[in-house]
């Protein structure tokens, strides 16, 4: 117990609509850890020895949230935690649970509703620091991203069309996908000529909000071969954070310094020594377009200033060099709140399983994952994963 | 992160360092502050400095009472969390005992040499009263219409402790009495005092046989320890304290169809620490220990459910001054959160902090009699469904 690698053997989700009124937020937990659990061929209520879930208070509009984690994903009366955080962050508990030998098999489960939220933008607010930051006149509290969108053009040459190139392609990918409720056949010159919502980026730039829960399963390598012959390995993990939502000012702008942290703790734990020849695969951050070519950076997937023209290229299409977003990403998929980096994990393992359907990339043998928890934060995660399985 | 290079290779976990601000209402820190404050004191107390850090891990209950979202986030840089991997954990009150188990196991798993464990909670902003925060706990179809108040569950379930067990409110107030005596030893309490069983029963009814002596008050407040490696451990002190077992175990929401009588959520994880520590009769091995107290019967159910006494018996023990700070088998002798005071994922951490005082015989006047090698402590939360453990030795 302990040593050994650690397996993805289920994976589940529902939702990936701007609503879903037919379920409450425990339904759609439900939903997702029932379907992941049948997909691991496991009992959760005898071999599950830890359950993860991932949410945060004011997302849910309950104060102690977590006390409606366990019944919905079988965690009643067993180990459960909360972490409150992006679902990728409980991925990374439940790689160090099993790393410990505690845990043989956790299930982790991340879920957001949006669509129940009635005053989102407030509650973004909420996040900022309530001396410094909250009472600023700044009208959306996404200014943030727009500050780091100028800071990342202005360093690398990158320009407006770049971005705008990025929504086009990962809105065009997700057409292919069912789980992608945004997804629309754009032109160039109409993301071009939308009127700007956060400068510089415009509407098709910024990804929409969606509902859904996603419920992984992961298990040590000598308990994974119990359950299952479709194994999907978690190389490696890292997550970083920068600074506190209350200390902006410290922010390194138009870089993701919590990215390239946990990409280098990733990689190192993966054995990966040279990404950009490594990874054949990238579902990566893009809630803002900018973030997209950011995160391609960070992650070492193209050298510093340059990702936008690996893009210009087109390396990064669905059938380019380096697939990035084939699912469409966030843009396409939305945004489920605390889900958001789940969403990311579920997709690569889809590829990698060779299970993608339409948006099936060919030849993907090693994924890199990477989220970000978004505005205010500077945390992200990021996770390798690899397969055997012939696509 | 530095990757240790024997990674992967299981290693013992100790607690080399700890540090706690004063609890009190209305502090004028703000959350960022206490937590550095805190975190301060335990690198100080290990002889390290953030650099030395691998890891961070922030404790903290609803976000709503410090009045900020993303509450991890938040408290980051006051955690020491500046380019470093942090995730924040969450089981409500049983939060404060869960960092440093969550803790254990990034040190564990190799991933993490050192880790800085940080519980921070500011009730004070709440306005008009704390209170009106778990208005929002409850199930929002089932309950909350019903505009249920937190302490009326927690006095069902004193009740329903008094009906089984025959304890009689006196008997119950003597917990308070004992801990807001012992905490008259601690710098950083809250609510010290010398009181009589008496002033318990005449204090203020809040909800029956609830009075407000029965139960910790509203605090502002952070604890910290920092969680090491063996390797670095061995470094760093000569008298590490060693985790040996850690436990967690979560019911379901439903409080209302459960035997309120006996805590199985603690039980079953106190089973598992242990389980893993290799505990067989807790009742004879442990020599002190720290059991989640925001009410007088809460500790004795605690002690009941970490079997340290059997059902029904432990408020029988009390009497005879067996949990006492020179008794057979001390509990809360920090003061517990009725005498230092309820800034709940702080709290939690407090009682960790204390344990780690007392088996390194660092507790000055609150030093425990008998000679310490084991202790346990656990905390509690949720709609009293959450059970976390943390077992210790010197």
């Amino acid at each position: 117990m302990g040593s050994g690698r650690v397996a993805v053997i289920g994976v589940g989700s529902y939702g990936f609509r701007p609503s879903t009124p037919e379920v409450s937020f425990q339904g759609m937990m439900f939903e997702s850890s029932q379907r992941a659990y049948a997909d691991a061929n496991v009992d959760p209520r005898r071999d599950v020895d830890v359950f993860v879930d991932c949410q945060e208070d004011m997302w849910e509009g309950i104060a102690i949230a977590d006390e409606f984690a366990p019944e919905p994903i079988g965690g009643a009366l067993r180990p459960t935690f909360t972490v409150a955080g992006d679902g990728l962050q409980g991925v990374a508990h439940a790689y160090m649970l099993i790393k410990s030998g505690l845990a043989n098999v956790v299930a982790v489960e991340a879920h957001g509703k949006p669509s129940e939220i009635k005053t989102l933008q407030d509650i973004y607010y909420f996040a900022m620091d309530p001396l410094h930051v909250r009472p600023l006149p700044t009208g959306n509290p996404f200014f943030i991203a727009g500050l780091d969108a100028q800071a990342f053009i202005s360093r690398t040459g990158a320009t407006r069309e770049h971005l705008a190139i990025v929504a086009v392609k990962n809105r065009n990918n997700g057409l292919r996908n069912e789980r992608a409720p945004y997804a629309s056949r754009v032109r160039l010159d109409e993301v071009l000529s939308a009127p700007y919502s956060v400068y510089p980026m415009s509407r098709y730039e910024i990804a929409g909000f969606s509902d859904a829960s996603i419920t992984v399963v992961l298990a040590s390598e000598d308990a994974a071969r119990k359950f299952t012959d479709r194994v999907v390995w978690l190389d490696g993990v890292g997550y970083s954070t920068e600074v506190g939502s209350g200390s902006l000012e410290w922010h390194e702008w138009g870089r993701m310094p919590s990215m390239r942290n946990a990409a280098l703790t990733a990689y190192r734990l993966a054995g990966v020594s040279n990404p950009e020849k490594d990874i054949s695969l990238a579902e990566v951050e893009d809630r803002f377009s900018f973030m997209e070519l950011l995160s391609v950076e960070e992650l070492l997937l193209a050298p510093d200033g340059e990702a936008h023209r690996y893009l210009e290229n087109g390396d990064f299409d669905f059938n380019g060099r380096l697939p990035v977003n084939p699912s469409g990403g966030s843009l396409s998929m939305g945004i489920p709140l605390e889900a958001t980096g789940l969403g990311r994990f579920l997709e690569a393992v889809m590829q990698l399983r060779g299970e993608a359907g339409a948006h099936q990339v060919k030849g993907a043998k090693r994924a890199v994952v990477a989220s970000w928890r978004g505005v205010p934060s500077y945390t992200s995660v990021v996770s390798v994963l690899s397969s055997d399985i012939e696509g | 992160m530095e990757v240790v290079s024997n990674l992967f290779v299981k290693d013992r976990v100790a607690i080399v360092g700890a540090g706690l601000t004063t609890f009190m209402r209305r502090a004028l820190e703000t959350p960022r502050e206490l937590a550095w404050e805190a975190a301060r004191q335990a690198l100080d107390q290990a002889g390290l400095t953030l650099k030395d850090i691998d890891c961070v891990v922030i404790g903290s209950a609803p976000d709503t009472f410090d009045g900020v979202h993303l509450k991890g986030e938040y408290l980051a840089d006051g955690s020491g969390a500046i380019n470093k991997p942090m995730t924040r954990v969450y089981v409500g009150g049983g939060t404060g005992v869960f960092v440093p188990v969550s803790a254990w196991w990034h040190v564990a798993s190799g991933l993490c040499r050192t880790v800085l464990a940080v519980g921070e909670e500011k009730m004070s902003p709440a306005h008009p009263h704390p209170q009106y925060v778990f208005r929002y706990i409850w199930d929002p179809i089932l309950h909350r219409p019903l505009e249920l108040n937190l302490i009326w569950i927690f006095a069902m379930e004193m009740r329903r402790y008094m009906a089984k067990c025959g304890a009689k409110k006196e008997d119950i107030a003597l917990v308070s009495v004992k801990n807001k005596r012992n905490a008259l030893d601690n710098p950083a309490a809250q609510v010290a005092a010398n009181i009589t069983v008496d002033d318990v029963l005449k204090s203020e009814l809040l909800v029956w046989p609830v009075n407000e002596l029965d139960i910790s008050p509203v605090s502002d407040g952070a604890a910290a320890l920092v969680i090491a490696s063996e390797n670095v451990a061995r470094q760093v002190t000569d008298s590490p304290v060693w985790i040996d077992g850690v436990g967690f175990t979560l019911d379901n929401q439903h409080w209302e169809n459960r035997e309120l009588a006996f805590p199985r959520y603690l039980n079953y994880a106190a089973r598992m620490a242990y389980r893993m520590a290799g505990i067989e009769r807790p009742w004879k091995e442990i020599d002190v220990a720290e059991p989640y107290d925001p009410f007088d019967y809460k500790e004795l159910h605690h002690i009941e459910g970490l079997m340290l006494a059997r059902p029904c018996e432990a408020w029988k023990l009390l009497k005879e001054g067996y949990f006492e700070r020179d008794g057979e088998l001390p509990t809360s002798p920090s003061g517990g959160l009725l005498g230092v005071g309820n800034p709940i994922a702080a709290a939690g951490v407090m009682k960790v902090a204390e344990l780690f005082w007392q088996l390194r015989y660092e507790a000055g006047k609150r030093q425990v009699k008998k000679p310490v090698h084991k202790a346990v402590a656990n905390a509690w939360g949720d709609l009293m469904q959450a059970g976390t453990v943390i077992v210790l030795s010197n």
